[in-house]
């Protein structure tokens, strides 16, 4: 009875993590529980802030596509790319067409890499890691085209001011198409998985459930929004360099739960592998850079958007006439959809809560393993993110 | 006194058996830009399979023998870098994986930033790249492993040319 009353009167806090190596910007999480419902959570973000917009004030043109790759190491080339896209529109030289043809073929590819990626992460989370090392094994083989075409696994450096930095040769053709081939038949495979088995179904279906009211008011982004009904993709609203060319179908669901989210990336994959095989059908000949890109670029402003795996990703980039910007503003969508999570993780079951982060696609750098000692201020429990994915796994295997 | 000293011997030789051949990871991303440590996952995954030579990534640091640092290290995560490596259990042994952790990368200047993982900690072994390969790192944890092993110094030292870099 008094245990009753000092949990109504007082909040029970579970902190998950001060740092949480899982995601992107690792965040120190907080949830109030009621029991095993959360009634209330709050995020502190930041732990990997760096400065890079500051920092892009004090490097040339140049060097800033080195940096802004650098943002993620996952979307390295989203960044690359809207970033490169932005200051040509500044410049205003215009990339040949074979070139943005050879931009927009790494990004799908990129795109296909980061989903496969997110698969597994998510799968894991589940309990499922059958499902992670599947994918992950069938992830190196995009992991291998791109190293093929560009020198590097992770950052590749494909963009250049003006241009792309290598062609696409009849061989790079002929392994990219047997390649996209066999992702496809995978991912039939997964999609099947995620959509039958009943394991699975129990941690995703009605969970997380983000109406359409809701994901507008959120401003959602990206795979998370258009698994909530939101009719939002900036390759389909404003189509920007080969998107023009080679159109894309944009995959929306309903649902708006999680089960939603796994069957929209995972049918953005086969759009990705479509698109894919029209370009390389249809490349465009022509020069792969342009023959001068100005040192200095003439003031003026302008906003570039593009759509990364995770959501739009959006540049204001301000240049007074010099070598380098004077601003340089990044917004990305993760953060965008940090809130979501802390909305939606209302009324759930702690056990939901690694499945509602997952949800989001969070920018996963490392699969959690999380570390998670902060100060042991108050008298409460501290869980690690590894004891709560646990707890989830246990949770829902009583459950059966 | 041989009797205890022959006894501690063996046990010796039993301590760097069991350490060499199970290390426990803790993987720690201090502000890396995540290039790093999808790479460290990778290494995990069907493709190079590290779990062969022992290694397990694991989450508490109080179970860990290695840790396996990425990025520069930012002013917010370096309480939480020096916190996880005094409750890291002796002996333990730092890699420093990648560009940023060794020299701060590419984020060298930014205010944000403190520089590379040697200010804070102590680093055992490094792994350039950016970001290293999956068989860059194997071969850094097997360095380190056969150094763990035989008491030698450790071979993997830090780049030369990176240490100019301002």
């Amino acid at each position: 009875m008094m245990l009753e009353m000092t949990q109504k009167e007082e909040k029970f806090i579970i902190p998950i993590g001060p740092q949480h190596p899982a995601l992107k910007e690792p965040g120190h999480f907080e949830f109030a529980v009621d029991g095993e419902l959360v009634t209330d959570a709050t995020v502190r973000l930041g732990y990997v802030h760096r400065g890079i917009e500051k920092g892009a004030e004090a490097r040339n043109w140049n060097q800033n596509l080195y940096l802004v790759e650098r943002i993620c190491g996952i979307c390295s080339h989203i960044h690359a790319f809207t970033y490169a896209r932005g200051v040509e529109r500044l410049a205003e030289v215009e990339v040949p067409p074979r070139a943005q043809a050879i931009r927009v073929l790494v990004a799908e590819l990129e795109r296909i890499h980061s989903h496969m990626l997110w698969f597994g992460v998510a799968a894991h989370e589940a309990g499922f890691d059958t499902l992670f090392m599947f994918s992950w094994r069938d992830r190196e083989t995009i992991m291998d085209i791109l190293e093929g075409l560009t020198g590097n696994r992770v950052n590749y450096s494909a963009n250049v001011l003006g241009g792309v930095k290598f062609d696409v040769t009849d061989e790079h053709r002929k392994t990219i198409l047997e390649a996209v081939d066999f992702m496809e038949k995978r991912t039939k495979h997964y999609l099947n998985v995620v959509t039958t088995d009943a394991m699975f179904l129990q941690r995703t279906r009605g969970i997380g459930v983000a109406n359409l009211q809701q994901a507008h008011r959120l401003g959602i982004l990206g795979p998370t929004a258009r698994a909530s009904g939101v009719k939002r993709d900036v390759r389909v609203d404003a189509p920007y360099s080969a998107y023009k060319q080679f159109p894309i179908k944009m995959v929306v669901e309903t649902a708006g739960d999680l089960e939603a989210r796994f069957v929209v990336r995972l049918k953005e994959l086969f759009e990705s592998y479509r698109l894919i095989r029209e370009i390389l059908n249809n490349m465009p000949e022509g020069d792969l850079q342009v023959k001068r890109f100005p040192r200095r670029i003439k003031p003026g402003e302008v906003i570039s958007r593009v759509e990364a795996p995770r959501g739009e990703v959006f540049y204001y980039i301000r240049s007074n006439g010099g070598e380098m910007p004077e601003r340089l503003k990044v917004r990305t969508p993760t953060m965008m959809n940090m809130a979501s999570v802390l909305a939606m993780a209302v009324g759930h079951q702690l056990a939901d809560m690694p499945m509602l982060l997952v949800g989001i696609d969070p920018c996963f750098s490392c699969n959690d393993r999380g570390v998670a000692i902060c100060n042991s201020k108050g008298d409460h429990d501290q869980w690690t993110w590894e004891r709560l994915r646990q707890h989830g796994i246990d949770f829902y295997a009583e459950k059966v | 006194m041989n009797i205890t000293q022959e006894w501690n011997d063996i046990l010796d030789k039993v301590k760097t058996w069991a350490r060499v051949n199970s290390p426990w990871l803790i993987h720690y991303n201090s502000g890396s830009c995540n290039g790093c440590d999808i790479e460290i996952l990778a290494t995990l995954t069907p493709r190079y399979d590290a779990e062969r030579l022992g290694v397990k990534l694991q989450g508490s640091p109080r179970h860990a023998d290695v840790l396996v640092c990425t990025g520069p290290v930012t002013m917010q995560s370096r309480d939480r870098l020096q916190r996880i490596y005094d409750q890291m259990p002796d002996p333990k042994f730092v890699v420093a994986v990648g560009s940023c952790a060794i020299s701060g990368g590419a984020f060298q200047g930014c205010y944000n930033v403190i520089g590379h993982i040697d200010e804070v900690i102590p680093v055992d072994a490094y792994i350039p790249g950016c970001p290293p390969r999956p068989e860059a790192i194997i071969d850094g944890l097997v360095k380190l492993l056969t150094a763990i092993k035989t008491g030698a110094p450790i071979q993997t030292e830090k780049p030369e040319e990176l240490l100019d870099v301002v």
